[in-house]
């Protein structure tokens, strides 16, 4: 029986010119220069031009911001993995002293609101020296991408029978051969739903990164922030370095987009 | 979680370096925000301790009071809007083919922008001189300007919001529908059940679990909306679109309130605590149902 109703689907398509138009806007802002946005409203860019991305690929803030987000975003993603990932072993597979509330308090990390983090975050880091390094935003942005990892990992793994532990002992295999070349690649497509949701959260999140960051490792987001209060509002350039910020999301989405359901399913977001 | 748990102590080894880092990233500023909250801060070298003087302060400053009932109405409205739309969206959704793909890439395209650029891209559409929206409704012979109307700012925050994070609701609703078991359509259309009647009594019971996660997590996020208020309104015209996050930033980054701050972040913790609570106790009941 067809479950979609009438109803439904016409919402849904509403719902998706709901969702097209202000990212349509985005990109025609992003092809107009900033005399033409100001003097005439069209709704087709009559005159397109490329000079805004050429402004952001050719300006060293601008590229620099984006090799920043970068850095950090990939540093975040390697420390959460590779540290959620022996937890959410032992989370799925062993009962401990205080396993359940050590695992309630991981969670309450990942909803404590980031702005109650603010001052003593500036001042932890600037005391031992990271203040203004990818690093320092990698490691704040863990506050809520480890217990998301290791709250995705242990819904993935607990669905992995233990037999399959058992066997590898059975026949002969230590544990650290077991873990990497048996268990990790049976949980390919977790791993692969985690390093997008550290990604997406460290890629989306500008409160903590404007904080730790001076001049140095100003990531884009923040770079965006600063030029709409400094040279007036230059709304071509702004819109530009939008579309390049909307640009990674949509790609990782593309290549993950299978497992992502899987990953609701679980209802571990 | 999982059925025959092995009891070993030895498992804390596992969980150790996670500790650890969640410990430094955590726990030490908690600490440093309890500490302060006790104490009047004139310089990092004159302190006194104050006891529980910025709590009762906090609790009794008007403007808390008001971010804090602006916050529930803000909160309240986006749950009562997102959680039916993503219901019947996840319904309309095809389940497979590439229409199903792309509907799920445009779908999930929203929750990965930065924050900020939704607020940017937001600002773009709405305004009432270069946005689509805002011309198309000034055209339309309404005079909307985000800007200058409370009513209107409150409007396009909540519309901003829908467009941003509805999908979430939806997409765990998809997910959900696709675990509801053929065969229960099947006895349904036999029974001659309508179409609201499947809804009702196959679905709906299944999407209990993802929909309890649904409503929490919408809860507890726009209870910490900061960065699209702060990009879109500014938390203007004058502080109707003041939030939780941004009167508590506006203290301690803008006003170097140290102590007041730490009071009103260790209460506004409390709440979320609160929420983490239901949250997760819900989860794991429903864990342990299935």
């Amino acid at each position: 029986m067809n479950r979609r109703s009438r109803i439904s689907r016409w919402v849904l398509l509403g719902y998706c010119v709901y969702l097209i138009l202000p990212l349509y806007w985005l990109l025609t802002m992003a092809l107009r220069s900033n005399a033409d946005i100001a003097g005439t409203f069209e709704l087709l860019p009559s005159s397109p031009t490329l000079a805004n991305f050429a402004e952001i690929l050719t300006n060293p803030v601008w590229y620099q911001g984006f090799a920043n987000s970068l850095s950090y975003v990939v540093l975040n993603t390697l420390i959460s993995v590779s540290v959620a990932l022996p937890a959410a072993y032992v989370f799925s597979r062993y009962r401990f002293l205080g396993d359940r509330q050590l695992f309630f308090w991981l969670l309450t990390n990942r909803m404590a609101p980031p702005a109650v983090f603010l001052l003593p975050f500036f001042q932890l880091y600037s005391s031992i020296g990271l203040f203004d390094t990818p690093l320092a935003v990698a490691l704040a942005h863990c506050l809520f991408t480890v217990p998301l990892s290791v709250w995705i990992l242990e819904g993935f793994m607990s669905g992995v029978p233990t037999e399959i532990d058992d066997m590898a002992r059975i026949d002969g295999h230590s544990f650290w051969f077991f873990f990497t070349r048996i268990f990790l690649p049976i949980n390919r497509s977790a791993i692969g739903v985690t390093v997008f949701f550290c990604f997406m959260f460290s890629w989306v999140e500008l409160l903590l990164a404007r904080t730790l960051t001076g001049s140095e490792a100003k990531p884009i987001v923040v770079v965006m922030t600063r030029t709409v209060s400094a040279s007036g509002m230059d709304w071509g350039v702004l819109a530009a370095a939008g579309v390049f910020t909307v640009l990674p999301g949509i790609l990782v989405v593309w290549f993950v987009r299978q497992h992502l359901v899987k990953g609701f399913a679980l209802g571990r977001v | 979680m999982a059925q025959n748990k092995v009891k070993d102590n030895r498992a804390w080894i596992g969980v150790l370096p996670v500790l650890l880092i969640v410990a430094f990233s955590g726990v030490i500023p908690l600490m440093t925000v309890v500490n302060y909250s006790v104490q009047d801060i004139l310089d990092f070298n004159t302190r006194f301790f104050v006891g529980l003087e910025w709590y009762r302060e906090t609790l009794a400053d008007p403007r808390f009071v008001d971010a804090f009932l602006r916050q529930i109405g803000f909160s309240a409205a986006v749950l009562l809007v997102e959680i039916p739309l993503g219901i019947v969206i996840a319904r309309g959704m095809p389940t497979d083919g590439l229409r199903a793909s792309l509907l799920l890439v445009l779908l999930a395209t929203p929750l990965l922008i930065p924050w900020n650029v939704v607020g940017t891209i937001w600002q773009i559409y709405a305004r009432p001189d270069i946005g689509l929206l805002g011309v198309a409704l000034n055209e339309l012979g309404i005079a909307f300007n985000y800007t200058s109307e409370p009513l209107h700012a409150w409007l396009t925050l909540l519309a901003m919001d829908i467009w941003h994070w509805t999908s979430l609701v939806a997409l765990l609703a998809f997910a959900g529908l696709t675990s509801v078991p053929a065969a229960c359509y099947q006895a349904a259309e036999l029974d001659g059940a309508s179409k609201w009647q499947v809804f009702r009594f196959v679905e709906l019971p299944r999407l209990k679990g993802v929909l309890v996660i649904a409503v929490l997590l919408r809860l507890m996020d726009s209870f910490m909306i900061y960065t699209e208020p702060f990009v879109l309104t500014g938390g203007g015209p004058g502080n109707t679109t003041t939030f939780l996050s941004q009167y508590l930033a506006t203290m301690a980054v803008g006003q170097f309130d140290l102590g007041p701050a730490a009071a009103f972040s260790v209460i506004y913790f409390l709440f979320i605590l609160l929420f983490s609570w239901l949250f997760y106790t819900s989860v794991m009941r429903n864990e342990d149902e299935s």
